[in-house]
């Protein structure tokens, strides 16, 4: 309802809003970084001429409901502000399994690290004018806007992404399709899809890399593809999540790292994708430009540690 | 059917006898029997680690005297035996060479087919026969392997793993640090010295996606054993006196291990999630550590799964789990080697393996 007929800026409606205000209670609205926090942004359409709207807080105990248990996360689907308006809630729930000490201070520290880095990549995104990747087109790659972050509690809201995981996309299609190594293909234009979606997929994880961020783990369920605009299908904007572990870094190793995590999540969920791997790397090295070979050839040499690891019984 | 299984990978001598009886793999109610599983330990000095020469030495000593003891335990006859499992890799070269010997000899001997297993999926099959756990994530955590592992389509895949030396090897160097015996094991003795530990340090804390690296905690918390104890090991007395207990040697066992289990959890938990399991199999020495059980079963009840662990007799190197691996192979003609080319291999990844015997 917002949404599409916004005429303050993000920043005044987050001014004229009270920390108390919140439904929340306490928290940090990411104020050092103000101008980086979306709220109900308007991505696309120019604002119809708009009727005076007034903003209330109409949403004083929104509605939660867990989506997934994650690796370390509880996700739910909520909204924020506005009954109206979407939102991600990523809770990361004491572990009772390690010590409160250390368990305090990861939390706090991948949260803090999870909402920095996903500022810092829309920033830097942004900033170097990614719109699409791929030579064909389709969309190109983002993160999920940051609302509100409250480390104490672990708990970070976020922009709410209409899609799906590559992970479930992987399994879909490949239940659909024969391995890629036998030829003929059963079914080209979806392997062409699927192929082209991987070198997406690479020159997504270079642009991450241009600008210094390393994911730590990447994996399939960590790359979600923003549901296409209708007509253009395979081709929706690419979405990195699940930052908690990420780092900045400028280091081949740590690059190199990033990917044979990548590379090892996709053979051991998905063994006949291993073929569609090659095309990760593909788009990744021309994504990276002259960086690209000097990863590439780090990545052989974390590929060979990796090999030589399994010495002792 | 009735395999033999030689182990010799590491420090460790294992000699086991394990039947399958008819129907098995067929019916699942039908378990393997073990006739007998005994070993012997190559135990070094307070301070030291075992050589690969010495290791060696120790096992080509041993192994005739431990065979007659299994085939005299189990009561079966040498004539009974179906085929002889010997350990193939990976582990250290000479230890795994001495143990080939012995199997290459009996097999012309008594004129039975070889099978070369390899020592990991070894661990792997015997914890899930002995749990029933059906398909668990694998946490395989040893003196020489970390590994998070699932199975797809007929091969145990590595999802995760130590970056650099292996979680076991970072305990057993921490217990050379601090001086303490070997015996039964350096892993078990910490274990026992974390139970008394209350004060946690920090120490880093490596996690990347499912791999998890152990040298920095370990450079870490030798320079902390330094700065805390005397080289005999008893706290030092600063002054003036701290206002906080001194730090002993219990507390550097316990925050180690509070750390490193941490860790491992957390990976196995990663794995659960991305494949959508809620079992986890333990296998390897240090999954025989109690506190690590606990809080592994802790995790999988949070996810509503459950944890599956086993004893000493078979989380440590043992025979049964290469007698019983190799006999899997055996029934489907997988790891079938001739006398000439029943080799060893110090490199042997667990994916190498055609798993032939699961669906
Ligand atoms: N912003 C989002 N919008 C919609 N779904 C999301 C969003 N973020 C995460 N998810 C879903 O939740 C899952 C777990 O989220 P993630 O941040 O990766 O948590 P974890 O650290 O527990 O893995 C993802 O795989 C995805 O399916
Ligand atoms: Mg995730």
């Amino acid at each position: 309802m917002v949404g599409s007929c916004m005429t303050f800026s993000d920043l005044e409606i987050l001014a004229a809003l009270s920390i108390r205000s919140l439904p929340w209670g306490g928290g940090n609205l990411m104020f050092p970084t103000l101008k980086y926090v979306y709220l109900l942004h308007t991505p696309s359409s120019p604002p119809p001429p708009a009727p005076p709207i007034t903003i209330t807080m109409s949403d004083p105990t929104p509605i939660k409901t867990l989506i997934k248990q994650g690796a370390e996360a509880h996700l739910y689907r909520t909204t924020f502000l506005t009954p109206s308006h979407p939102a991600l809630l990523k809770h990361r729930p004491s572990k009772a399994y390690r010590h409160p000490i250390l368990d305090a201070r990861l939390t706090k520290h991948r949260c803090l690290s999870e909402a920095r880095l996903l500022v810092r990549m829309r920033r830097e995104l942004d900033r170097s004018r990614i719109i699409s990747v791929g030579e064909r087109g389709g969309g190109g790659v983002t993160v999920p806007a940051v609302y509100f972050v409250d480390e104490a509690r672990g708990e970070i809201y976020m922009e709410w992404i209409t899609g799906q995981t590559l992970r479930e996309v992987l399994d879909q299609a490949l239940l659909h399709t024969t391995p890629l190594t036998s030829s003929p293909p059963a079914c080209p234009s979806t392997q062409q899809d699927l192929l082209y979606l991987m070198t997406r997929i690479g020159s997504a994880i270079a642009a991450m890399h241009a600008v210094h961020v390393i994911h730590g783990d990447l994996t399939t369920s960590n790359i979600m593809i923003r549901a296409p605009p209708p007509g253009a299908p395979g081709d929706g904007e690419l979405v990195l999540i699940d930052f908690g572990l990420g780092a900045v870094s400028a280091s081949d190793e740590d690059m190199a790292v990033d990917l044979y995590v990548l590379e090892r999540a996709f053979i051991s969920t998905h063994p006949r994708a291993e073929e569609m791997f090659k095309e990760v790397l593909v788009g990744y090295e021309k994504g990276m430009g002259k960086k690209g070979a000097q990863v590439m050839r780090r990545l052989a040499e974390v590929r060979f540690r990796g090999r030589k690891r399994s010495m002792l019984g | 059917m009735i395999a033999l299984g030689l182990e010799g990978s590491a420090n460790k001598l294992g000699i086991g006898l394990i039947q399958h009886p008819p129907g098995y793999g067929r019916d699942p109610t039908i378990r393997a029997k073990i006739l007998s599983n005994i070993r012997h330990t190559f135990v070094s000095p307070p301070g030291t680690g075992f050589l690969p020469k010495d290791t060696a030495l120790h096992h080509r000593e041993w192994a005739v005297k431990l065979i007659k003891q299994a085939l005299k335990e189990s009561g079966v006859s040498w004539r009974d035996v179906d085929c002889i499992c010997y350990t193939r890799g990976p582990g250290m070269g000479a230890p795994l060479q001495s143990v080939a010997v012995v199997a290459r000899m009996l097999s012309m001997l008594w004129n039975k087919p070889l099978v070369g297993v390899n020592h990991c999926v070894g661990h792997i099959e015997m914890g899930r026969e002995i749990t029933g756990a059906e398909n668990p994530i694998v946490l395989y955590v040893s003196g020489g392997n970390t590994q998070v592992i699932a199975y797809a389509e007929q091969r145990y895949r590595i999802f995760g793993e130590a970056l650099d030396i292996a979680v076991g090897n970072c305990l057993d160097r921490f217990a050379r640090t601090l001086n303490i015996s070997n015996d039964p094991a350096p892993g078990y003795n910490i274990e026992q010295l974390a139970k008394q530990g209350k004060t946690l340090l920090d120490l880093p804390y490596a996690v990347k996606g499912m791999d998890c690296s152990f040298s920095g905690i370990l450079a870490s918390i030798d320079s902390l054993a330094r700065e805390h104890l005397n080289p005999n090991g008893t706290p030092k007395n600063t002054d003036p006196p701290p206002s906080d207990p001194p730090i002993t040697p219990s507390d550097l066992c316990f925050s180690l291990q509070e750390t490193l289990f941490s860790m491992l959890v957390e990976t196995t938990e990663r794995a659960m999630s991305h494949v959508n399991s809620s079992q986890v199999l333990i296998v390897g020495g240090v999954g025989c550590n109690l506190r690590l059980q606990e809080m592994m079963g802790i995790m999988a009840r949070d996810r509503g799964g459950s944890v599956y662990g086993t004893d000493e007799r078979f989380c440590i190197d043992n025979g049964i789990m290469i007698a019983h691996a190799g006999l899997c192979g055996f029934s489907v003609g997988e790891g079938v080697v001739q006398v000439e080319e029943a080799g060893v291999t110090q490199r042997f990844r667990t994916d190498e393996v055609w798993v032939r015997w699961r669906d």
